[in-house]
């Protein structure tokens, strides 16, 4: 312990000695922990945000859409056929122990108007499931209930979009606005949710009463009253999707009597599995800048490496007297490994201090998300450290394997 | 009187390409313990390459060597670099202090390499410093010393280990005649009030004439080994020199 906080001791005072050389060698090394901090903060800023975009669609989510049939040697496509149905999602709520919650959902395009403005946007029909599922909540105002939806009441419930392009900043709540000549009551707004992950935006839209939607609006599908045009399913939990998936394939294949050797009349998506891909993507991205950042530091360890070789050439005569009165082979290696690292580890202290403030600009001024977590700093910090000692190594070993008399007669 | 140090047909070659070259060729002989020896010899005599396997800088190709009691031949370069720890003094003509580093903790350096403790180490050194006559001179670096004092603060970087021999290589080399003087006054003291053991190698017979025995070496060999009947004192014969201004001290 004494030995070591006497190296160290040592190391500052010889650092000092030249601290143009020293500051310049650091540079390399500042400049190396500075990138890998702040392009590992971009990375994991953008894969964040990623994850941000997956919650804000819901969580453990599963899609069943009617699939395509073939009928008589003509394959239609997905939707096409008034599969999947409202029963449906009644009975994979009740008999589907690895399911949360089930929202049937019709949708269409439409018009809404208010007063003199209008705004075209997409009408779902949902039940008050669907708000759970989806994760929303209410800007002002209430959702309808199920009494609404089963009374197929005219009421409808806004995204921020709709809200604002009808009604500029004033509350929508409790006024009417008229959806292909029908009257609606604007129960309430929802809470903004911003872009979804295929970079839709999830405000643009109108939520009615599905009973109202299928009755009033969009019209009943001529084959199936009761068609849906998607079940959105909540899975008890993100472990039990795939038992979910399995579950409602035998429950649909059951009630649509599908024989076994047929294909399925529907389809369903693990929602997450889809997004999950994406965010492996940003988070390759964010190695890769980490990587090409981590070059940099390599370039900076080769600077200590250079500087100690000089170093070392440089005090042949002092490693002589060292070995003279006694210092063995250990300690001239710790003295001028205690001396790398050193260097290399301040250098690192002032990197991350740089590499925080370089993050902090990037998401000011360009407007990216950085994140920078505790983690990469303190990887950062071990990084800079072994970049010492690795690079430190070999000149401290040549410094420590000198012969002590011809390093005396060093000149 | 026990000998300190003893030399029986040390032998050291060199290989220089394919032809190795004899340096020392058979040398015995010993030293008692507080003597105070000179070495002397032409250049190319061989009196280096004793004086590093004395001070365990280099090691014999055949013969004995025991220092304190103590068989140096076949020791490992750590087990070496500690027998010069605990064992050895050294003095060099160009002093070898460390740039920018106090006297204090230039004369400290050997005890670095020692688990004493750092109160024990100032002690040591203050008590090394004063010893030499350069109490007071502890915090000023070599650049604000003269060469007499740089030599001085090595001669109480080579007592602080409380060591069997002190070897000086030509310390006086680098210094003026006075300053010479003063530096054998030095070492006569330590040699007669601690009972140190010198051994002095030098070129200059006016230095040998300071010390009680003087080896002589020529080619490899020993050539001639006397014992000074009525060895000169440079005590007095510093107070024989005329008078001179006192060095000079550079401020601090």
């Amino acid at each position: 312990m004494n030995k070591i906080v006497a190296s160290i001791r040592i190391a500052f005072r010889a650092l000092k000695v030249n601290r143009m050389r020293s500051a310049l060698t650091m540079l390399g090394i500042i400049i190396g922990v500075a990138a890998v901090i702040a392009m590992v903060g971009v990375g994991a800023g953008a894969t964040a945000r990623i994850q941000d975009q997956i919650q804000s669609i819901g969580s453990n989510l599963i899609i069943v859409l009617p699939g395509s049939i073939s009928s008589n040697g003509v394959r239609l496509g997905s939707g096409a056929v008034a599969s999947l149905t409202q029963d449906d999602a009644k009975a994979i709520a009740a008999e589907c122990p690895s399911v949360a919650l089930t929202a049937p959902t019709v949708r269409g395009g439409v018009q809404v108007v208010y007063g003199n403005n209008n705004w075209a946007t997409t009408v779902q029909g949902v039940t008050p499931d669907y708000m759970t599922i989806r994760d929303y909540t209410m800007l002002s105002g209430q959702f309808f209930t199920t009494q609404d939806v089963d009374a197929a009441a005219k009421m409808a419930v806004l995204g921020e979009t709709v809200a604002q392009n009808l009604f500029g900043d004033s509350d929508p709540t409790g006024q009417v606005v008229i959806v292909k000549n029908v009257p609606f009551t604007v129960a309430g707004v929802l809470t903004p949710k911003g872009q979804s992950p295929t970079g839709q935006d999830q405000d643009d839209v109108i939520l009615l009463p599905i009973s109202t939607a299928t009755q009033k609006v969009l019209g009943a599908n001529k084959a199936n009253a009761q068609a849906v045009s998607q079940l959105m399913v909540q899975a008890i939990s993100p472990e039990a999707m795939d038992q979910a998936i399995q579950e409602m394939e035998e429950l649909l294949r059951e009630r649509h009597r599908i024989l076994p050797g047929l294909e399925d009349d529907f389809t369903i998506r693990n929602l997450t599995e889809v997004f999950a891909a994406q965010e492996t993507s940003a988070q390759v991205m964010s190695i890769l800048l980490g990587a090409i950042a981590s070059v940099s530091l390599i370039v900076g360890g080769i600077g200590i490496m250079n500087i100690m070789l000089v170093s070392v050439t440089e005090r042949t005569r002092e490693i002589g007297l060292r070995q003279a009165v006694g210092a063995k082979t250990r300690d001239i290696l710790m003295q001028f490994l205690v001396e790398a690292v050193t260097l290399s580890l301040l250098g690192g202290i002032v990197g991350i201090v740089v590499g925080l403030t370089a993050s902090m600009l990037i998401s000011y001024f360009a407007n990216w998300s950085t994140l920078v977590s505790p983690l990469s700093i303190l990887l950062a910090f071990v990084f800079s450290a072994l970049v010492g000692v690795f690079f430190g190594y070999y000149p401290a070993r040549k410094a420590a394997f000198l012969d002590p008399i011809e390093a005396l007669r060093y000149e | 009187m026990a000998s300190v140090i003893e030399i029986k047909n040390l032998v050291k070659d060199y290989r220089l390409g394919e032809v190795p070259v004899h340096v020392l060729k058979n040398i015995s002989f010993e030293i008692e313990r507080g003597d105070f020896v000179s070495i002397m010899g032409p250049s190319g005599s061989g009196k280096s390459t004793l004086m590093n396997i004395l001070g365990c800088l280099d090691k014999p190709t055949s013969g004995a060597y025991m220092l304190d009691g103590i068989s140096v031949g076949n020791l490992d370069r750590d087990q070496l670099a500690e027998i010069r720890n605990k064992k050895i003094g050294f003095v060099f003509q160009q002093f070898n202090l460390l740039a920018r580093t106090s006297a204090a903790e230039n004369v400290e350096l050997p005890l670095m390499y020692t688990d004493t403790p750092a109160r024990d180490r100032h002690e040591r050194a203050q008590k090394a410093l004063l010893e030499v006559g350069l109490a007071g001179r502890e915090e000023h670096q070599p650049s604000q010393l003269s060469g007499g004092q740089q030599q001085r603060v090595a001669i109480a970087r080579s007592l602080v280990n409380d060591p069997s021999i002190i070897l000086a290589d030509e310390p006086t080399g680098a210094l003026d005649s006075r300053i010479g003087i003063e530096i054998m006054a030095i070492f006569q003291k330590l040699n007669r009030e601690q009972g140190i053991t010198m051994i002095v190698v030098t070129h200059d017979p006016d230095i040998a004439a300071y010390s009680n025995r003087s080896i002589h070496f020529k080619d490899g060999r020993l050539q001639l080994d006397e014992r000074l009947a009525q060895p000169r004192d440079a005590r007095k014969d510093l107070e024989a020199l005329p008078a001179e201004e006192p060095e000079e001290i550079v401020p601090s």
